[in-house]
């Protein structure tokens, strides 16, 4: 009888045990995303313009250097930053200056980020700024969506499609 | 530190003595966690390796395969399915208990030290583990890992572009990157093998196989769970889409609310300082550590006993170099050795039998010798009156420093109870110390030096050498195994065996009084000299 009690009491540690696994497993939900609400992705790997122009080396510089290191142009490698806006329905969202990648400030500017936004319809405006000029953007973009709840739009900067790709 | 070792102890010790009933002291499954997170990953590896055969990589493919498996092949697949689910997590669950229980109990520094660093791999690696586990499904679940995982990496600057931007639409993924992830998924696994092989390295006679009636009772309510709960998917996955709720396995995947909450870069920083703080733990303080055990040579006859006794690999053996005609002699390495004792236990010089006060074994610890045990039994019979006069030799962390006796119970404390040379028990009755002696240590397999109550028990019962002497009469020996929550009834379950002893026939050449040891009337001798 009382070896009977005991494998009782050790099936029952066991399945109370494992019930907690099995719980957990999967239990309570996590809210990740609220309800009613849509998701702007926007994303780029793209380089600014190099910092300055390139330069003609003088003859005496060109003598000065090795004979393998000998080159007519001297160009900069540093990169100037990227700036990027994202207004929807009229209103700033976003502004941000990304500087170049690498130790030297001469990779491209990186970008990643994600905005939420009411589901319904929306105007969706990007802007961004690869060179030196002070007024103005060099690359415009804009659409208009009506996001569905949860609905992803991705807004990338493609310059090899013609600027900014929605999708 | 020990502030937050107490409660965890405290907490650890209340679950231990509830599940002493029921599985008795053997069987308890907190006395087995290690041994328990092993069988978890055998049974993930062998339900890995049938899943494996019906996993299909490919964007849409991967989600149906599982899809068949679960439901179309529900009662082969489908339950392999979700023991692999439900063990992987039973295996962070035991692998949480073990490293809560090690810590509390002290156990991680010192020679410890090694293994202890050597499971912060082995948590990580699991983490790896299940989370390409999840990541294969290629459900709801699954698209929130990648992206949420692919954004934590992201903030790290050694990516050129943003991998999490390969997941951004679902023409950006193709069928090779689920090829890369079943290979960590099964590459992950067996790295973990190799750093769970490491990480026991230093452990002789490591326990990795649970008791078999405990194992088989586990995979039973593992596999009514898979039955009555079946791991399930979510949704197939939709990149265009965000997974709003998911029904996160909180026991891989619960830090990633943390990624919404904090930036990448602050969980970046609170990972390092957790694993730092797990990695120095055993420096922090770093543990004082007794004189290592000593060899004399000139009593040792390289028996090999402590070497097979030595639950650290601390003493080997190695040919003789003192030119005596024996073939070996032991040899203390002192990195290893923790100084529990347990060598000079085993060791056939051990013993009290001896004219000399200076008595000396094979092997001894510098700060408790053979000599001042001797010493300490001799000292404990001093002044025991009536017929039921008992010793109690027990080790240190079962005595606890509750050694205050009575007229007839006095307390000898031991580092360990395998500490305790069998002849020494003789040595009490045979000299009429005490009518009778109880050796105490911790519970079965829960021994704080992993092997000195099954060692002592087998010297005992005399399967392993050293063995106690037939001669010596057994129901006037008591062996006391206790839970480190059920010490408080030490001195109760003393007082019984007390009461034993009184219906027993005296034992020849005792008289009415308690007489003084033998070293204690030389040193008396001297000191009146």
């Amino acid at each position: 009888m009382r070896d009977i009690a005991k494998y009782a009491g050790q099936a029952i540690v066991l399945l109370a045990l494992v019930a907690g696994v099995g719980f957990l497993a999967s239990s309570p939900a996590y809210q990740h995303f609220p309800e009613g609400q849509a998701l702007i992705k926007m994303t780029f790997v793209h380089g600014g313009q190099h910092v300055g122009g390139c330069r003609r080396r003088t003859a005496a510089e060109l003598e000065e250097m090795a004979a393998n290191m000998r080159r007519l142009m001297d160009c900069p490698r540093d990169r100037l930053p990227v700036v990027i806006e994202l207004d929807v329905d009229g209103q700033r969202v976003h502004r941000e200056v990304i500087a170049a990648s690498g130790l030297h400030g001469d990779g491209p500017a990186v970008y990643y980020d994600s905005f939420q936004v009411a589901a319904g319809a929306h105007s969706i405006a990007v802007r961004l700024r690869d060179t030196d000029r002070e007024e103005g953007f060099d690359y415009e973009g804009s659409a208009e969506f009506v996001l569905e709840p949860s609905q992803l739009l991705v807004v990338q900067f493609r310059p090899e499609a013609g600027g900014f790709v929605f999708r | 530190m020990k502030l937050v070792q107490r409660p965890i102890c405290w907490g650890l010790d209340l679950v231990e003595r509830v599940l002493d009933w029921p599985f008795g002291q053997v069987w308890n499954p907190l006395r087995h966690l290690g041994a328990l997170g092993f069988f978890m990953y055998w049974i993930v590896a062998a339900t890995g390796i049938y899943l494996y055969i019906f996993f299909d990589t490919g964007i849409t493919a991967a989600y149906q395969s599982v899809e068949y498996m679960t439901h179309d092949q529900w009662y082969l697949a489908g339950v392999m399915r979700s023991l692999h689910r439900y063990a992987s997590d039973g295996m962070v669950l035991f692998m949480v208990l073990h490293l809560l229980r090690e810590f509390a109990r002290d156990r991680y520094r010192g020679v410890r030290w090694f293994s202890w660093v050597t499971g912060a791999p082995v948590i990580a690696l699991l983490f790896v583990c299940g989370i390409t586990g999840y990541w294969l499904v290629w459900d709801q679940l699954a698209q929130f890992i990648a992206v949420r995982t692919t954004e934590w990496f992201d903030w790290l600057p050694i990516f050129g572009t943003p991998i999490a931007a390969n997941f951004l639409t679902s023409d950006m993924l193709d069928d090779r990157f689920f090829s890369l992830m079943i290979f960590l998924h099964i590459a992950a696994p067996l790295l973990l093998l190799l750093v769970m092989w490491i990480h026991l390295w230093r452990v002789s006679r490591p326990k990795i196989h649970p008791p078999r009636g405990l194992a088989v009772g586990m995979f039973l309510a593992f596999i009514v769970l898979s039955l009555v709960k079946p791991a399930l998917s979510h949704a197939p996955a939709d990149l265009g889409k965000v997974a709003g709720i998911v029904n996160l396995d909180w026991f891989y995947l619960g830090f990633y609310p943390l990624l919404d909450y904090w930036s990448s870069g602050t969980v970046w920083a609170a990972a390092l300082i957790g694993t730092l703080t797990l990695v120095l733990l055993p420096w922090m303080p770093p543990m004082r550590r007794a004189p290592a055990a000593v060899v004399h040579l000139d009593h040792c006859n390289g028996c090999s006993r402590c070497a097979d006794d030595c639950p650290y690999g601390a003493v080997t053996m190695q040919p003789r170099t003192d030119g005596a005609k024996f073939d070996l002699e032991a040899v203390v390495n002192p990195t290893l050795c923790v100084s529990c004792g347990i060598c000079v236990g085993a060791c056939p010089s051990s013993t009290p039998f001896r004219r000399r006060r200076d008595i000396a074994t094979g092997i001894d610890l510098p700060h408790l010798s053979l000599a001042d045990l001797r010493e300490a039994v001799g000292k404990a019979s001093v002044g025991l009156v009536g017929d039921a006069r008992v010793i109690v030799i027990g080790c240190e962390n079962t005595l606890n420093g509750n050694t205050a006796g009575d007229v007839s119970t006095s307390y000898v404390t031991v580092l360990c109870a395998g500490m305790l040379p069998p002849p020494f028990i003789d040595y009490v009755l045979n000299r009429d110390l005490a009518d009778g002696v109880v050796v105490a240590g911790c519970a079965r397999e829960d021994c704080n030096n992993r092997f000195g109550n099954t060692w002592t028990e087998a010297r005992i019962d005399r399967t392993r050498d050293p063995t106690l002497r037939r001669r010596v009469p057994r129901e006037r020996l008591a062996r006391l195994w206790l839970a480190r929550g059920d010490r408080g009834s030490l001195g109760r379950r003393v007082s019984a065996f007390a009461e034993t002893l009184k219906s027993l026939p005296k034992l020849p050449h005792k008289g009415d009084e308690a007489p003084v040891p033998p070293v204690l009337r030389k040193s008396e001798n001297t000191e009146n000299a």
